[in-house]
């Protein structure tokens, strides 16, 4: 029982990561119903820029690891949503009227420019931070084994939770949230009745990026290492969590997070930890055999 | 009942509902063995979604559709597997907005509705394969086919353009051409004269009245159009809000004092009735 | 897209020009500050530690403003106008030559061994072309013909490499044996994976298709029983001339045929055999274009309603490709299985899928010539700069950025008709359906 909760808190923590990186591709998606395949590298991108402004920050004499954090977090969330942008603006935007295979294998060639770009920026070894975050609570202490709730896994799961609540307000009450659902519906008259459509679609690319970056700095504090091939990894288990949640679907793609994040981590613990991406490949198959537009996805009327 | 009369299609009590939404309700209709039968009504009347569970692209969620053919087999429409229904119970179809193969020439348009014939005649594709005779000959006679509705539609000049570039008219009668192409004992047209001027909706009537004269082809039709409704059909249905209000001859349905209300709303006398009882 | 009124920049070009410069400057600047500007190294201590490289993020950021200067001056605020470096008589003139690239093409590849007979490193290129080539046209009948969306390819090409592996070192069959069974067995995955996406739409069917390539890829790696694991299949008996073996012995090849032994004869042998297999499906696909299934697999790409309002079951149709596709790259991945001898999990990742997939979309149109080129550049581009090593993969990310921004539908930009009438005319791009599948 108390290995199983030590799993539920592992699994949560990382689906939320999996989570944030897939509400990019799932509002990229439903506003322009393209895969954004470079989101994951953007993800990585995000995960290095904070490790070095971090690193940077230190080497300048900022030790506090609060304000350091917090510093980091602003520079890695601007800087990856320029990230975001300049990767719109420039593979995906001049492809907007074009047909749907073509910003696909921009998408694709995007992605292996940024994950080369990193290796050769930064070399192909993997890079180890020492654990910034530390300490936890023990939540249950019994013979057999002992639940701990780490420190940083509190952080992740809050600032997600906190993220996609400030990320639903926004989509639901703002401006911005309303011109972004007006064009997922439907691009061509949002336009015609006024919504700057480049604007908000580089805003949906922005704010997705931003995220990611979110999830980067997770994932280094978490993991404590990073290297320029996670971006492919995670962000092909993002996505299939935003399609398992219903692709479009915002809280969707947290729910699809978590799920993978838990099957993922249930399946190393019990099963086997070499098949764990194909029990999450699996059951995204299986549901989508049954529900072909994910959980809390729209089942779409064919119109005839 | 001689069995020219028979009905080719019967209609009975079918009801489609999207969620909460009733989208037809409890339609029950026949349409006669070489007639023009044509199904009319207001917009969001319900027509369109009819046909398409005529030919199978919705699954109705009740009521029955009975398609009977000449030599006494008969087909429950709404329990066939939407491409069976063009191939086994043989009912056609065109699209109120065009489907046509864009990126394909008139003739391979022609061509590609004549895949079961051809599938069957390449055996299944091996003998095509290996360029036996009796596969050229089906091929021949699949061209001759497509040429011969090609020029009844005219449409002959233009077999080797993309269909995206044809004009809107030839469009349509190319789908049309497209579906006879088929050989359906039902024709069903979902809105073929929409768009196309006077002189374009008569020579439709013409080639309408051509396929169900020369070829015996029952025609099942959703219009707009009265001129051409009028014009050709031997027996109209009337659809509002989803429930018929009418069916009867282009007369009877033209006098129709509901019909009327339907299409043009109700007599003003009516309305400031209406209005002085609530007290406006 | 918006184009702002500029009478600001049609009366102070430069002004304007210098303005964007100095923004794309700025951006470059936020963007390379952290990544380039500084560098981070593991130090003897095993932390990482710092350093500054602000020369070359000094240069970078100077070479963004000058080109983006450049451009501003050149064409105004407008798009990227790649497109206008190209003259369009140059664009016409290679249309014109297109028409002869195929015999020309096929002509080259025959001479290749005879032309290059010294040259072992250009005889394996272009057994390496030829692989691609074949891929692609494997996938170009998913992809290009069918319209459906397979991002898995390696997968089927996988089956293939490790069924013939697994025949031919257990069961000791021949070659031309294990090869039409290791294509029936790629085909019927093909079917298998296609079976359950049936209904899948679009990018559902390519999200599926992807999970089914890397749980192929992840299986082979773990089942160490039956794969071998990460170690793979080695001594994988290597091709022989019907019978007769390429050693420096009695009763070979060279001894046969009164030759003098050479290691090349065993090259030549694998060129000619990938180009005959590679001909053998361009023969095939051109010939199932002009029967019903091929133009069932178009007429699905162009719509799928129509076509089953004309009473084509469209998932037979749909199975059909998905195991053709399966059945040639199963093809190719056996005579990879024996071209290398040994095989391992490490050749079967996403990035080939997403390779072949880009040489048919960069290839155009379902076009066979055209995938023929675009995997000859692809390819052979990739290979010629190897001297640039890690700069190598970047070029080729940039250049699939800019071949798609350029030119969307690829390399040949007409479809030619499988039917005709009177004269056969090409349809144009603008017409042609890319697929809901």
């Amino acid at each position: 029982m108390e290995y199983f909760l030590q799993q539920l808190i592992n699994g949560l923590t990382l689906g939320s990561i999996y989570g944030l990186i897939a509400i990019g591709y799932t509002m990229v998606y439903g506003i322009i119903g393209m895969i954004n395949f470079a989101h994951g590298d953007v993800f990585m991108v995000g995960g290095f820029v904070a490790l070095i402004a971090f690193l940077a920050l230190v080497a300048i004499g900022v030790t506090a690891v609060p304000l350091a954090l917090f510093l980091v977090l602003l520079i890695a969330m601007g800087l990856t949503a320029l990230y975001g942008w300049t990767v719109e603006r420039f593979a995906y935007r001049p492809l907007r009227h074009s047909y749907r295979l073509a910003p696909l294998i921009s998408a694709i060639g995007m992605s292996i420019i940024l994950q080369n770009y990193v290796q050769i920026a930064q070399g192909a070894r993997v890079k180890p931070l020492p654990p910034l975050v530390t300490g936890g609570h023990t939540l249950i202490a019994s013979e057999a084994f002992v639940v701990q709730l780490s420190n940083i896994q509190i952080i992740v799961v809050a600032t997600t939770l906190a993220l996609l609540a400030a990320f639903t307000w926004l989509v639901a009450k703002t401006r911005l949230g309303r011109d972004m659902r007006a064009c997922e519906q439907d691009l061509k008259m949002a336009s015609l009745l006024g919504v700057d459509i480049d604007r908000t679609i580089s805003l949906t690319f922005v704010i997705g990026a931003a995220l990611a970056s979110v999830a980067g700095i997770m994932y280094l504090l978490y993991y404590g290492v990073i290297d320029f091939f996670i971006g492919f990894v995670a962000g092909v288990k993002a996505f299939t969590a935003a399609v398992l949640g219903g692709i479009g679907s915002l809280p969707g793609a947290m729910l699809g997070g978590m799920l993978i994040g838990l099957i993922e981590t249930f399946w190393s613990a019990y099963f086997s930890i070499e098949y764990k991406d194909v029990a999450a490949f699996s059951i995204l198959i299986i549901v989508l055999i049954f529900l072909p537009t994910g959980i809390l996805g729209r089942p779409e009327v064919e119109k005839v | 009942m001689t069995a020219a009369s028979n009905p080719i299609l019967t209609v009975e009590r079918l009801s489609m509902r999207f969620g909460g939404l009733i989208a037809v309700d409890e339609l029950s209709f026949a349409a006669r063995r070489g007639h023009i039968t044509a199904l009319i009504g207001p917009n969001g009347a319900g027509k369109t979604t009819v046909f398409n569970c005529i030919t199978g692209f919705y699954k109705p969620s009740t009521g029955m559709i009975r398609l009977s053919h000449t030599d006494g087999r008969a087909y429950l429409l709404e329990r066939l597997l939407n491409y069976r229904v063009a191939k086994v119970a043989r009912v056609a179809r065109t699209f109120q907005n065009i489907r046509l193969f864009p990126g394909m020439t008139a003739l391979e348009n022609l061509v590609v509705a004549q895949h079961n014939v051809l599938m069957t005649a390449s055996g299944f594709t091996f003998a095509g394969l290996f360029g036996l005779k009796s596969w050229h000959l089906a091929e021949r006679a699949a061209l001759d086919k497509a040429r011969y509705w090609l020029d009844r539609t005219a449409l002959l000049q233009r077999a080797d353009d993309p269909a995206g570039a044809l004009a809107y008219g030839e469009q349509r009668r190319l789908e049309i051409a497209r579906a006879m192409c088929t050989e359906p004992v039902l024709l069903c047209l979902d809105e073929p004269a929409a768009g196309l001027n006077a002189r374009e909706s008569a020579e439709l009537n013409e080639l309408l009245q051509f396929i169900r004269t020369e070829h015996g082809t029952s025609i099942l039709l959703i219009e707009h159009d009265m001129s051409v409704v009028m014009e050709i059909s031997d027996h109209i249905v009337v659809l509002d809000y989803g429930v018929k209000i009418a069916d009867g001859t282009p007369e009877a349905i033209r006098n129709d004092p509901k019909v009327i209300a339907a299409y043009l709303g109700v007599e003003d006398e009516e309305v400031e009735q209406v209005e002085a009882e609530v007290g406006l | 897209m918006t184009q702002q009124a500029a009478p600001h920049a049609r009366s102070q070009p430069l002004q304007a020009a210098l303005k964007d410069a100095g923004l794309s400057a700025l951006i470059a600047f936020g963007l390379f500050f952290f990544l380039i500007g500084l560098r981070t190294e593991q130090g003897p201590t095993g932390a990482l530690e710092i350093t500054t490289r602000l020369p070359q993020l000094a240069m970078l950021v100077g070479a963004v403003f000058a080109g983006s200067l450049a451009r501003g001056l050149l064409f105004g605020r407008d798009a990227i106008g790649i497109g206008r470096f190209i003259p369009p008589a140059l664009v016409q003139a290679a249309t014109r030559i297109g028409r002869f690239a195929g015999p020309a093409l096929l002509g080259f590849a025959l001479l290749v061994p005879w032309l290059f007979y010294d040259n072992r490193y250009l005889l394996d290129l272009g057994i390496l072309v030829l692989t691609y080539v074949m891929l692609g046209w494997g996938l170009n009948i998913v992809v290009g013909l069918a319209g459906l969306l397979d991002l898995g390819y390696v997968a089927f090409y996988a089956v293939g490499a490790y069924s013939y592996a697994l025949l031919a070192t257990h069961f000791e069959l021949s070659f031309w044996i294990c090869l039409p069974l290791a294509g029936i067995l790629s085909a019927f995955w093909g079917i298998l994976l296609g079976f359950p996406v049936l209904r899948l739409r679009g990018d559902y069917l390519a999200i599926v298709t992807l999970a089914f390539g890397e749980i192929i890829r992840l299986v082979l790696l773990n089942w160490q029983s039956l794969t071998g694991g990460p170690n793979g299949i080695s001594s994988i008996p290597r091709p022989s001339f019907f019978g007769l073996p390429f050693v420096d012995d009695e009763g070979s090849f060279a001894s046969t045929f009164g030759l003098e032994y050479s290691p090349t004869h065993r090259v030549v042998f694998l060129f000619y055999l990938i180009l005959a297999l590679a001909l053998v499906t361009n023969w095939v696909t051109i010939r199932l274009r002009r029967l019903p299934i091929g133009r069932a697999w178009e007429a699905m790409r162009e719509d799928e309603i129509a076509c089953r309002s004309l009473g084509i079951n469209t998932t037979t149709t749909k199975l059909t490709a998905f195991a053709m596709g399966a059945m040639f790259g199963g093809f190719a991945g056996s005579f990879f299985a024996t071209r290398q001898g040994f095989i391992s999990p490490e050749s079967f990742t996403f990035g080939e899928s997403a390779l072949v997939l880009a040489i048919v979309v960069l290839g155009g149109m379902g076009s066979q010539i055209g995938v023929a080129i675009a995997a000859f550049v692809m390819i052979g581009g990739f290979e010629l700069f190897r001297e640039l090593d890690q700069y190598r993969m970047l070029v080729f990310g940039f250049a699939m950025v800019t071949i798609m921004i350029w030119r969307p539908r690829g390399l040949v930009a007409t479809r030619e008709p499988s039917i005709h009438l009177g004269e056969r005319k090409a349809v144009g791009a603008a017409f042609v359906g890319q697929g809901q599948g």
